[in-house]
């Protein structure tokens, strides 16, 4: 049987979080962490977590897994669980609306923030803007993100200034952009993330190349943009 | 962009690329130091003095301790700005952030000051 614990809280009955504990016969099957929660779900309709593609592709079910952030449906029970248990959190560092419920709210607005669109005013061509093969594979690596938020909500700058750092997850859709051959707003976008929070307060631990569920690398496109930086401004 | 005045470059990527530069100066000062202690493991006051006396090691001296001020500052505000917010400990986190920046400017301007005094004093 395995032990699985799970942070609870619904602010409307709870005066504060606590840790429910279950017991779920997996009998033996390696299923996904997003299958244990569906399991105890159908025991206890009030436990409460977003999902929905169910293959990792929609960024919906980022939870703390045994405390590693990660999606729960590509998250197999093998590499979650330790001494037979399994410990569910919401994801750290931003409010918690109900159980594994987390309000995403700061973590848009950092994505806001870094205009995650093309800009471009130069006019139209008739059919597309095209771009080279080589500069297309720029941008491999940075494309893939799905906004799931476990990289920023396990980098301690964005926990203690959620406001004012970017976060990893923002940062690489920054560079997504910076480094797309079809934007002209380079050096608006470069001009608006010179300060000391937006880039700088990431110090390269890369807990967010750890965490990254698609095999990301925030850390080296935020090491593009400091160059980029420098290179516009010395 | 987030508007800041305490810093010490007033720009983001002016303050990394001090961190940065200061840490090299440092380095190249203790590798320096290292290596006269490697070549001359005890040596005497005059030994001592003379070193210190050349014109090119006080102005390395006094980079490296300007380094060493301006990498404690950036430092000690990153640092403040992190764990001293309103976010983590509430209203009064300003008045106490201001009072430990200048608290560190205080400090580093007194050993700043005293470092020059002992170097040309010698």
């Amino acid at each position: 049987m395995l032990e699985v614990s799970i942070y609870r809280y619904n602010p409307e009955v709870d005066a504060e979080p606590y840790m429910q504990d279950f017991t779920l016969d997996t009998q033996g099957k390696d299923i996904m962490v997003l299958d244990v929660l569906e399991k105890l779900k159908a025991e206890d309709p009030t436990l409460t977590f977003r999902r929905s593609c169910r293959e990792g592709v929609c960024g919906s079910d980022g939870v703390n897994i045994s405390g590693k952030n990660g999606l729960a449906c590509i998250t197999p029970l093998s590499a979650a669980v330790k001494n037979n248990k399994l410990v569910i959190r919401p994801l750290p560092g931003l409010p918690v609306i109900r159980d594994l419920v987390i309000d995403m709210s700061q973590f848009y607005a950092q994505y806001e923030k870094i205009q995650p669109y093309l800009i471009n005013n130069t006019p139209a061509p008739a059919i597309e803007r095209l771009q080279s093969p080589e500069e297309r594979a720029k941008l491999d690596g940075l494309y893939e993100c799905i906004l799931c938020a476990c990289c920023s909500t396990a980098c301690p700058s964005f926990w203690w200034n959620p406001d004012k750092f970017i976060g990893p997850a923002g940062l690489l859709q920054a560079y997504r952009f910076l480094a797309d051959s079809r934007d002209t707003a380079t050096e608006e976008r470069l001009a608006k993330l010179d300060d000391p929070f937006s880039v700088f307060r990431c110090h390269g631990i890369m807990n967010c190349v750890q965490v990254c569920p698609k095999g990301l690398n925030p850390t080296k496109a935020i090491g593009h943009i400091r160059n980029m930086l420098l290179t516009s401004a010395t | 962009m987030v508007t800041t005045v305490t810093n010490l470059g007033r720009s983001g990527l002016s303050d990394w690329l001090m961190q940065r530069l200061s840490a090299a100066v440092m380095t190249a000062y203790l590798l320096f130091i290292l290596g006269y202690f490697f070549i001359n493991p005890s040596p005497n006051y005059e030994q001592w003095v003379s070193l210190h006396s050349a014109l090119p090691m006080r102005l390395f001296s006094l980079l490296t301790i300007l380094s060493i001020a301006a990498h404690a500052w950036i430092g000690i505000w990153c640092v403040l700005t992190d764990y001293v917010t309103v976010r983590l400990i509430g209203p009064k986190a300003t008045a106490i952030r201001l009072f430990f920046q200048l608290i560190t400017i205080a400090i580093t301007l007194f050993y700043t000051i005293w470092a020059i005094d002992i170097l040309w004093g010698i």
